[in-house]
């Protein structure tokens, strides 16, 4: 149904001396469900409104559906927005908030009526149409924000922390729904969000934002798989990010030498670099191992036990054991075997 | 607590009253709602009373029927009405665009429309009746410049149009106020909204913009059109007087205060001044969308375009050659020499001056007592009803509240009125009478003032979380202690401007002081005022004073701001642990 992709080239945009955003460019491809995912500051919101034209660049190109959309008014662009906050007009009925946009666009009374009540079956809301915004909950409040975007058959839906101002116990619930939605109506989407649980769940690919700039593009699996720098390891997921150096023999730290796969070595210079390990690719051994440590720490989180541990000369790792009954967690001061499989681990050179 | 619940099933009703209300805070309510009573309650019953009966006592609705046979009162009646709401509609004119500007737009003269907002509650219409007369009227600067270049004048000042002319101006920002809080407070979401819909420029003001912004414009156009229906001093000036208010002076004051005409007028302002408020606040039933908004995204000011610039300054200019027009007025005046059939005075001179400081400097050091005395009082009131309210279970504290802010709805006359007639027979040690004492004035100028006072003690005291005094008693500090450190430090310059909001209104007061003001000794500036404006030579001297209310007026004011920026500063800070 969409027909637009979204393609950022080479944005650039600041308040005065604030620099928001620093050379983004990215493509967002028809049909897609997309995510910025960033921390708050990162200007994932800001490129948002960008592309629906509230704000110009100072410099770069926004092409929507192929065109031109750089300096297109917001009212020009045809471009659904859902806001944070909703944005639902109070002094209007639900049924008046979502037939706003189809009366801007000069559509028929018979066409308008029928088209507001197909947006609110879409969300499940037909029976609330005459109702006031005040007197629905906040889950159906945002439905009628999407409803009302949805109705203007837009060519890029772009959702704005649409889970934030939902109780946690909902949310889940209504991000597999927006999920369901967009692929049935194959609409391109942008979620804005700073919950990577939010982001892999929902997106299809996702660009990771950070002081400005975008640092990864990928799927979800890929960027956490293969992230390009700390700052991506440590944002999707927890991760050891481990100080050392890198020669033929393997990677140096905290007084360990940690095998390598054969081909990490050879892709680069030998040097100092990071080395990023995800908890879970540290196995625990009872008896036995490779290397030795001690716990430090333990704490059990119900489906697994997260450990803290030392080893080598004051090397600290987090490390993660599934919990099953039976197993007793291991009390601080313990000994531990590891084992660690050089296959997970993601060298990172700055 | 635990301890009373333990007593309760033996002496279940002393426990219950014991839990809810201490002899402090009996006495207190008491002794509050006693004044009220005596000031309030009582006079403005009496005035209904009178209204109601015939000559044996018994309930009559013949003054009524008097009143509507009368060709003058209906004509009075009538012209009340066309006056308020044409006030209204030019204070709008004036208002929404200015409102607008300010609240969505970026324009360089934002400090300049503020400005605006401020200069004219400064000047007490009755004063600037005066000067706008010598600015516009028939004889005035304008019209003779007009005549002289193109011949021909414009009669703006001429009978009720000049009433129009001259309240417009004074009470539009009421409106600009109300409006642009209204407007900043609409999430600017909510219009990016419309935005994004496809709504643009006009549209988007019509359908969102000013939907969401018409509870702050009803409740200052509600408040114009009162104010303006209700108002004495204005018309009286401008020597208008076939409006009800003026009416209503005029047979209690020449006829007497036997008869029965000014009491049904009282009423009849009394009643459309609810009524009006009343369906302002039926209008705006379920309209409060303040609070259903999530986030705000504070101020979004658009940029304007070059025509839009041109089309603002082009608005802003003209009004603020009307706005400053009476201030400049009075100043020529009080300067002016000789100031007739001529577009300036003939030339400065500083006698008149003089002339109020060397002869009737009472009527300012009366205003600084009166006043004074006044502000204190709705303060020392203010804080007890804030307290009542907000911090005790007292029975029918509500009430309190209530009453004293039902001072908003009674015309200053009526008060006056009703005042004149329950006290005019008693009778001072020095066999002058109570109702037209300076100690009389000075406690109706506190009733009249008291809302303010209140709402702003309220305002203060909610500020004082009750879990910084619950905080201090943990630490071991008594009620008194924790009063005295805590409170009343928290609470100081809410109460500061309380106390000066209510100086400098009072100060300008002239409804009631009218009626109930008779001696020169005992008068306040601005029954002083209208005293010299009776007569030509008098104007001088008359705007001299004019001009001292105003620096009083726009000195407190400034200095109520200030307190309050002051308050607010403090709040933020202590509020944001990184600029702890």
């Amino acid at each position: 149904m969409s027909e637009a992709g979204v393609d950022v080239q080479s944005v650039s945009f600041g308040y005065g001396a604030t620099r928001v955003l620093e050379d983004v460019s990215l493509t967002v491809r028809k049909g897609e469900f997309f995510a910025f995912l960033g921390p708050s500051g990162s200007g994932k919101t800001t490129l948002l409104r960008l592309i629906a034209g509230f704000g110009q660049p100072e410099r770069g190109r926004i092409m929507i559906g192929g065109r031109d959309a750089t300096r297109l008014a917001p009212w020009d662009r045809n471009v659904g927005l859902v806001f944070q906050s909703y944005a639902l007009w109070p002094h209007m009925t639900v049924g008046e908030n979502v037939a706003f946009g189809l009366e801007q666009r000069r559509v028929g009374r018979a066409e308008r009526d029928r088209r507001v009540r197909a947006a609110l079956d879409l969300v499940g809301l037909a029976q609330f149409i005459d109702r006031r915004p005040a007197q629905l909950s906040g889950g159906q409040q945002q439905r009628v924000a999407i409803a009302r975007t949805l109705a203007i058959e837009p060519d890029v839906l772009l959702l704005d922390e649409p889970l934030s101002n939902l109780d946690a116990g909902l949310r889940a619930g209504v991000r597999a729904e927006l999920v369901e939605l967009q692929r049935r109506l194959g609409l391109t989407t942008i979620l804005v969000t700073h919950d990577q649980e939010e982001a892999n769940a929902a997106a299809d690919r996702m660009a990771v934002l950070h002081e400005g700039r975008v640092l990864q593009v990928g799927a979800p699996t890929e960027l956490y798989d293969h992230p390009v720098n700390r700052f991506v390891a440590g944002f999707l997921g927890t991760a050891n990010m481990l100080e050392g150096a890198l020669d033929a023999e393997g990677f140096h730290t905290g007084g360990l030498l940690l095998p390598m796969p054969s081909g990490i070595a050879e892709t680069g210079p030998p040097g100092r670099a990071t080395l990023a390990l995800r908890p879970q690719a540290i196995t625990l051994l009872r008896e036995g191992g490779a290397l030795q440590a001690r716990v430090l720490r333990a704490e059990f989180l119900g489906g697994h036990v997260r450990y803290t541990l030392e080893a080598g000369e004051g090397l600290r790792l987090v490390a993660e054991e599934p919990h099953l009954r039976g197993l007793a967690p291991l009390s601080a001061g313990s000994a531990i075997g590891l084992a660690l499989d050089p296959a997970q681990a993601t060298l990172l050179r700055q | 607590m635990s301890a009373t619940t333990e007593a309760a099933p033996a002496r279940p009703f002393l426990a219950r009253y014991r839990t809810e209300a201490s002899p402090v805070q009996i006495v207190a309510a008491l002794l509050v709602a006693a004044f009220l009573l005596a000031f309030l309650i009582v006079p403005v019953g009496r005035v209904f009373m009178v209204a109601f009966q015939a000559g044996d006592g018994a309930f009559t609705l013949v003054h009524f029927a008097d009143f509507f046979r009368t060709s003058l009162f209906i004509e009075s009646f009538w012209n009340s009405l066309y006056v308020a709401s044409m006030s209204v509609v030019f204070a709008s004119l004036i208002a929404v665009p200015l409102a607008v500007m300010l609240a969505r737009y970026r324009f360089p003269g934002t400090a300049l429309i503020t400005t605006l907002g401020v200069l004219p509650l400064v000047m007490p219409p009755f004063v600037g009746a005066v000067a706008m007369q010598l600015v516009f009227g028939r004889n005035g600067t304008v019209n003779l410049l007009l005549m002289d270049w193109f011949g021909f004048r414009l009669d703006l000042m001429d009978g009720l149009n000049g009433v129009i002319f001259v309240q417009s101006l004074h009470y539009f920002p009421f409106i600009l106020m109300n409006l642009t809080a209204s407007l900043s407070n609409v999430d600017i979401s909510m219009e990016e909204a419309g935005q994004n819909l496809g709504a643009k420029n006009f549209t988007l003001l019509r359908r969102i913009v000013l939907p969401l912004a018409l509870p702050g414009y009803l409740a200052g156009a509600s408040l114009v059109f009162v104010k303006v229906f209700d108002d004495l001093a204005t018309p009286l000036m401008l020597n208008v007087t076939n409006m009800l208010a003026p009416q209503a002076y005029l047979r209690v004051t020449s006829v007497g205060l036997a008869d029965p005409m000014g009491y049904v007028i009282s009423v009849i302002l009394v009643v459309v001044s609810v009524a009006a408020m009343g369906l302002a606040a039926l209008l705006l039933r379920g309209r409060d969308y303040a609070t259903q908004q999530r986030g705000g995204g504070g101020l979004g000011r658009r940029e304007l375009s070059r025509r839009g610039l041109i089309l603002c300054w082009c608005f802003v200019v003209p009004v603020l050659f009307l706005v400053l027009a009476p201030h400049i007025g009075i100043l020529l005046l009080s300067f002016g020499t000789i100031w007739s059939f001529s577009p300036l005075p003939d030339g400065l001179t500083l006698e008149h001056y003089g002339t109020v400081l060397r002869e009737t400097p009472q009527f300012i050091t009366n205003t600084l007592l009166y006043c004074g005395l006044a502000g204190l009082i709705d303060v020392v009131i203010g804080v007890t009803i804030a307290w009542l309210v907000l911090r005790t279970k007292l029975p029918g504290r509500k009430l309190l509240d209530l009453a004293a802010m039902s001072a908003l709805a009674v015309p200053g006359l009526v008060l006056g009125i009703g005042i004149l007639r329950t006290y005019f027979d008693v009778k001072l040690w020095d066999g002058a009478s109570l109702a037209t004492s300076w100690i009389m004035l000075t406690i109706v100028l506190a009733v009249r003032r008291l809302p303010y006072a209140l709402r702003a003690s309220t305002a203060a005291l909610q500020q004082v979380h009750r879990s910084l005094e619950e905080a201090a008693e943990n630490m071991g500090a008594g009620k008194v202690t924790t009063l005295r450190r805590i409170v009343v430090p928290l609470m100081a310059g809410g109460l500061a401007a309380a106390f000066v909001t209510s100086f400098a209104t009072a100060a300008v007061e002239l409804s009631a002081t009218l009626v109930l003001a008779t001696r020169d000794v005992d008068a306040p500036l601005s029954f002083g005022i209208y005293l010299f404006m009776q007569s030509a030579s008098g104007r001088g001297p008359g705007a001299a004073l004019g001009v001292i209310a105003v620096l009083v007026v726009a000195i407190c004011t400034f200095a109520a701001h200030r307190f309050a920026e002051r308050e607010r500063g403090r709040r933020t800070r202590s509020s944001d642990p990184r600029a702890a």
